[in-house]
């Protein structure tokens, strides 16, 4: 239904496009996706026909923008980022005129009605666009893009300005009309794309930087493992300790969630599990572990390693994790030293006090050891 | 074209713009009416019609100065580029939602003729020919100030641009007789606005006058469709 081959526009020195290609089948809602200024905005003005690009060419409908214009912009309806509006019209003159404007051959008043209640707009038909807010200004917007029944609607950022309950609104009015018509979407807000998008394309600094579905993204970028967790304990003493876990390849503090519980990002290289290991290492110290929740790399995050300048993976360094591992080595032994000196204290006390003793002192050695741990590094 | 001029129309009248224009035209031919023709004690009609050259070159910019640079403001210029309507019929759309405006202005003086029919025959070729000239004159400026507008967003801009080009047209036959050479001097009264409309004001009803009018408007509109034209592929 659209295809762009090659598209490359040029400011001045300043390249916008480079090279762009990609296709849309029918009725398929393709997600435009990338950071301010990426060229989201200039491919969609180029596909409209409001700009014209440097060299290549986009085909709307099989007809070439520059060379049948009229036939290309007869198949679109665009929403550009500011809603076009006349302020000083009411929403249904307004809708008139672009009735007119678009030359549309279906009844007048079924088909603009049916569109103000599609978006729901039809209780301020009769009111001067000035005075309508950012959210029903967006609206009509999008229904000015509606009229016409267009077999392509490019809508550049459609949800922006609106309040969640309208955002879900305005989603499910797209995933509807998807059925019916090809749509290209631009947002950087990502759940949005996640939701409503059947293929992603990710521009950045006017190059095509991925070009696939949400799912096949967010496996291919994420080989690893990656979890929430939630622990009771210190901070600076599980950390390390967790760090050290056999194929953990990073651990992140998120802060402290509850008073003395912290949650945790971490994430294990590829082929190894770390639950088991994690319960392990947490029940010897008798850390509690309050929460454990698998997350696996969301839109948000491929869209910052894809966008990103210098794609590196993010791996924690080796001098850090040699350190880490050292702290916790050195944390480990201490707390080993003391439970033999306090199990051989404590044979000397009965039998039965010991069990219940070891079960106070469980969260209690934890201040003792900080002091310690700092001299013995002195 | 249609849809287009019928919202221009409709935006000159649902704001003060439209209001304004035809208040300030009516009070100032009514106030030349009486000065050059009732109190001088005259039938003719053509002391009125030279005085409204310079009320034209104040008002006009009025009616064209939001007429493209509003869109470019509003972004509205996007549906407008990207909706199936070549750009020649949204210029002259607009074109014609001035004119007609403008029209509704100079419909008033027939009635001036009407009055002075009461005390003596007023010589209607000549009213004719006169006001053939002012649509002329009055389609020539709003060309103008609609190019003008065309080159910016701002209406300020468009309207103060749009004055000035307009007061050149006026006062460019004052240079032609100091400019000793006779080519030059040619071509300035050639383009002069003020001699070839002094024409239709004295009764000469001269057809070259009357192309080159229409040629005005026709060259004007073309520049402006270049003008959006030329936006696509900056």
């Amino acid at each position: 239904m659209i295809e762009v081959q090659n598209l490359t526009k040029r400011y001045g020195s300043k390249v916008a496009l480079n090279d762009v290609s990609f296709t849309v089948n029918q009725g398929e809602i393709l997600g435009f996706l990338g950071p301010n200024g990426a060229g989201k905005s200039t491919t969609m003005n180029i596909l409209t026909g409001y700009l014209s690009s440097s060299s290549g060419a986009a085909k709307i409908g099989g007809k070439d923008i520059l060379d049948d214009p009229m036939g290309a912009k007869s198949k679109i309806g665009y929403l550009p980022e500011q809603p076009p509006l006349y302020l000083d019209m009411t929403v249904s003159a307004y809708l008139n005129f672009v009735y007119d404007l678009k030359k549309c051959k279906l009844p007048r008043k079924a088909h603009l009605q049916e569109i103000c209640d599609l978006v729901k707009i039809s209780d301020v038909s009769h009111r001067l666009i000035k005075n309508l807010s950012k959210g029903y200004r967006q609206r009509v917007g999008l229904a000015q893009a509606l009229v016409g029944n267009p077999d392509v609607l490019i809508l550049d950022e459609p949800t922006v300005g609106l309040d969640p309950k309208q955002i879900i609104e305005i989603r499910n009015v797209i995933k509807k009309l998807g059925k019916k018509h090809t749509i290209i979407l631009s947002s950087h807000i990502l759940p949005e794309i996640q939701a409503t998008c059947d293929r992603v394309v990710v521009i950045n600094n006017g190059n095509i930087v991925a070009d696939d579905t949400p799912d096949n993204l967010s496996q291919n970028l994420s080989h690893n493992a990656r979890y929430t967790v939630r622990i009771q304990g210190p901070e600076n003493e599980v950390r390390p300790i967790i760090s050290s876990i056999q194929g953990m390849k990073k651990v992140d503090c998120l802060g402290e969630r509850e008073p003395g519980v912290f949650e945790y990002l971490i994430e294990s290289a590829e082929g190894s599990d770390v639950r088991n290991d994690l319960f392990k290492r947490l029940s010897e110290r008798n850390w509690p572990l309050l929460g454990l929740q698998n997350s696996a790399l969301n839109l948000e995050d491929i869209f910052l390693q894809l966008t990103k300048d210098n794609a590196a993976p993010p791996v924690l360094d080796k001098k850090a994790q040699k350190e880490a591992r050292k702290q916790a080595e050195a944390i480990l032994e201490e707390h080993e030293t003391e439970e033999i000196e306090k199990i051989a204290d404590e044979a000397a006390v009965d039998y039965t006090q010991q069990s219940a003793q070891e079960e106070q002192t469980g969260l209690a050695p934890e201040p003792q050891e900080q002091p310690k741990n700092d001299g013995g590094d002195e | 074209m249609l849809a287009i001029f019928r919202r221009e129309l409709g935006s000159y009248f649902s704001s003060p713009i439209g209001y304004i224009f035809l208040a300030v035209y009516y009070l100032f031919s009514g106030y030349f009416f009486l000065g050059t023709t009732l109190v001088a004690d005259t039938n003719s009609l053509s002391g009125v019609f030279q005085s409204l050259f310079t009320v034209l070159m104040f008002i006009v910019p009025l009616l064209t100065m939001r007429l493209m640079s509003e869109d470019k403001k509003l972004k509205t210029d996007q549906l407008l580029l990207t909706s199936p309507l070549n750009l020649s019929s949204l210029v002259y759309g607009k074109f014609f939602a001035a004119l007609i405006v403008f029209l509704v202005g100079v419909a008033i003086t027939p009635v001036y003729a009407l009055i002075i029919n009461i005390f003596a025959q007023p010589e209607w070729i000549v009213v004719i020919g006169n006001l053939v000239g002012l649509i002329l004159l009055g389609a020539a400026l709003i060309s103008i100030g609609l190019f003008i507008s065309s080159l910016t967003e701002n209406q300020l801009i468009a309207a103060i641009g749009g004055f000035a080009i307009m007061m050149i047209f006026m006062l460019i036959d004052g240079l032609s007789s100091v400019i000793p050479i006779d080519i030059v001097k040619k071509i300035i009264d050639g383009i002069s606005f003020s001699t070839r409309y002094g024409e239709f004001t004295t009764g000469i009803f001269n057809i070259s006058s009357v192309l080159y009018f229409i040629s005005v408007v026709v060259i004007f509109n073309f520049f402006t469709v270049r003008v959006l034209e030329k936006k696509r592929w900056s």
